[in-house]
């Protein structure tokens, strides 16, 4: 096979990459901070997924301009559930938490599959088969799209935590639970606020990948795992390992998929999570050990 | 003989004869239907007995539990499908699959300070690499899925488990008579005490010279053998294996459910549990089957209600309230 059609994969899976990485981004985020771990998250990509398809039949507007709307539903989605369910879970121990978490799960995804049914829908926008020549280089239109719309929203939200002061405040209950609660922040509200941002993150790349894949209730426990996967490759707490995970495994998936078969993809993520926790357990761009 | 039930309630012991003698006559009894409904329950009971060795016991949350199913089920199976080797023999090879696996996953994850919820997520990313990896196996038939032969039910052909509900249901009894023994002495044991020490707190028991990286090893090693055995019996009585099926995280999650409903950590829990959700479910379908109801996910929806309110309002349980209610704990 010649050389440009590698390129050309590896250009594709990286752009896919980045979007992973945004999806990837509301799981460290909420992580680091309410010290939950989202196992809800792929089904609640699959949710906004269909929320976008939903919206783009209802009024056909592209789904890089739905994603604002979209983003904004899972914030308060995120903000409610973080509120009246998970809250009263903080101080619980860590599988308590999960299991409540593995129990929202499977209520969405097969809530999902239950109105939306089993098969896949996917949608058609104008630029669906355009695509870009970059030299060598031959990328999906949607593709770079998307890939764009995850970085704009990946600085806003580095940007918020950076120079805001809610996203200091945020910071701030995450370093030090006690020492914000001295300082009187309020924590729970500011707790929901991050699953809320996290959701609207992982809104937001459902929305975008609604305009390159197709959406079955099926994906969302596969997304889930990918997200995790993602997370730790680049390490916890780290929101640019979040990103840089992402593109790592955009970019294994992709040349794993065109070196064997495209079936097996995901088993390379898996062996590079593998590889990881063999000599790296904190994540490439972790600080600390995990655990 | 007498070592065993020391110390157990006279009321526990005559309420488990009393449990037991019903479910060695209920076959009796019993119609085709429930008889599948009863071998579920102690199917369900025995996995989650195993999985408890693990995370109840040795405080290590496994959610990959269906790769050592898978394993045992695809081992025995495949011995049988092309060689004609009984499962009796055929088991030593699953529980020396599955005992490495567990053992590779633990080395992995123990050396390098992998615990809590990231072991968790390393299981399953095992369970799902075993799932894609045999869906490419060709030598056991990849994502088209083994069938084994299926024989005359007439006979009960114990040495190559080919046989009527009747003589699995009894099987499998035994497999939970068996596994539940084995967790009582286990639990009084030692190897127990360490497990426990190192599940409340392994830097203390670390440094009351516990080896915690040996035992947390031997726990997922036990643990992942006697799931295999129950691939074993499931490969033999549904004589039919698909990747997509056996090793799907679905079946991890269902496999705890009960373990997790009935009371982490304790004995009587996962049979608890087993009996509470398995019961509820053939009773849902039921119901749903006179409504003329055909909701396919209905039933996960449902375990999951009974996940989410039993971790919120019983995060024990059920069983250990349960017990104080009968007077059962001292």
């Amino acid at each position: 096979m010649p050389i440009e059609i590698y390129l050309n994969v590896a250009a594709s899976g990286l752009l896919t990459g980045l979007v992973y990485g945004l999806m990837a981004l509301g799981l460290s985020v909420i992580f680091g901070v309410v010290r939950v771990v989202n196992f809800a998250h792929g089904e609640m990509m699959t949710l906004a997924m269909y929320l976008t398809l939903m919206l783009f039949s209802a009024v056909k507007l592209d789904p890089l301009v739905l994603l604002v709307p979209i983003a904004a539903v899972m914030f308060v989605f995120g903000y409610l559930l973080q509120r009246g369910l998970i809250n009263p879970f903080i101080n619980r121990p860590e599988h308590s938490q999960f299991m409540l978490l593995v129990a929202l799960a499977l209520i969405l995804v097969n809530v999902q599959l239950i109105v939306f049914g089993p098969d896949a829908q996917g949608i058609r926008t104008a630029y669906s088969f355009d695509s870009f020549q970059l030299g060598p280089l031959i990328v999906d239109a949607s593709k770079v799209y998307a890939a764009g719309a995850a970085l704009v929203v990946a600085a806003a939200l580095f940007a918020f935590f950076r120079w805001t002061l809610l996203g200091k405040a945020i910071r701030a209950c995450a370093d030090n639970y006690d020492g914000a609660l001295v300082v009187g922040l309020n924590v729970k509200r500011l707790y929901a606020l991050t699953f809320g941002i996290g959701a609207a993150c992982v809104g937001a790349a459902g929305a975008m990948l609604m305009a390159v894949i197709d959406v079955t209730p099926e994906i969302g426990p596969a997304y889930t795992l990918l997200a995790f996967v993602i997370v730790i490759t680049g390490g916890l707490g780290s929101m640019p390992g979040a990103l840089l995970g992402g593109l790592l495994i955009g970019l294994t998936e992709a040349l794993g998929g065109v070196l064997f078969t495209p079936s097996a993809k995901s088993m390379f993520a898996f062996g590079l999570l593998v590889l990881v926790l063999l000599f790296r357990p904190q994540g490439i761009l972790g600080r600390k050990a995990s655990g | 003989m007498k070592r065993l039930v020391e110390g157990v309630p006279r009321r526990g012991l005559a309420i488990l004869g009393a449990l037991l003698a019903l479910l060695l006559v209920f076959p009796t009894f019993a119609s085709g239907y429930l008889l599948s409904i009863g071998f579920l329950i102690l199917y369900f009971a025995y996995v989650g007995q195993a999985w408890n060795i693990m995370m109840g016991f040795a405080g290590q949350l496994s959610l990959g539990h269906s790769l050592y199913v898978g394993l045992g089920a695809y081992a025995a199976a495949a011995l049988y499908f092309h060689f004609g080797l009984s499962p009796w023999l055929g088991l030593g090879a699953s529980i020396g699959i599955s005992a490495a696996a567990g053992a590779v996953i633990g080395f992995l994850a123990f050396r390098f300070g992998v615990a809590g919820v990231y072991f968790a997520i390393l299981t399953i990313a095992f369970a799902e690499f075993a799932r894609i990896g045999f869906d490419h196996f060709a030598w056991v038939h990849g994502s088209s899925g083994l069938f084994l032969p299926v024989a005359n039910y007439a006979e009960n052909d114990l040495w190559n488990l080919r046989g009527s509900p009747t003589m699995f249901y009894y099987l499998m009894l035994g497999l939970t008579v068996g596994a539940f023994v084995l967790c009582h002495v286990l639990l009084r044991s030692r190897m127990g005490y360490y497990w426990l020490a190192i599940r409340e707190s392994p830097e203390a028991a670390q440094a009351l010279g516990v080896n915690v990286f040996r035992y947390k090893m031997v726990a997922v090693m036990i643990s992942a053998a006697m799931t295999s055995l129950a691939g074993v019996v499931f490969a033999f009585y549904y004589n039919n294996l698909f990747p997509e099926q056996i090793f799907h995280i679905s079946r991890s999650i269902e496999l705890i459910l009960g373990p997790i409903i009935g009371g982490v950590g304790t004995l009587v829990g996962p049979l608890v549990g087993a009996l509470l959700l398995t019961g509820l479910s053939a009773g849902l379908h039921e119901v749903m089957l006179q409504l003329g109801i055909d909701v396919p996910g209905i039933r996960q929806v449902f375990y999951g209600i009974c996940l989410l309110l039993v971790v919120m309002f019983l995060p024990d349980g059920v069983w250990p309230p349960l017990a104080k209610k009968l007077r059962l704990r001292r």
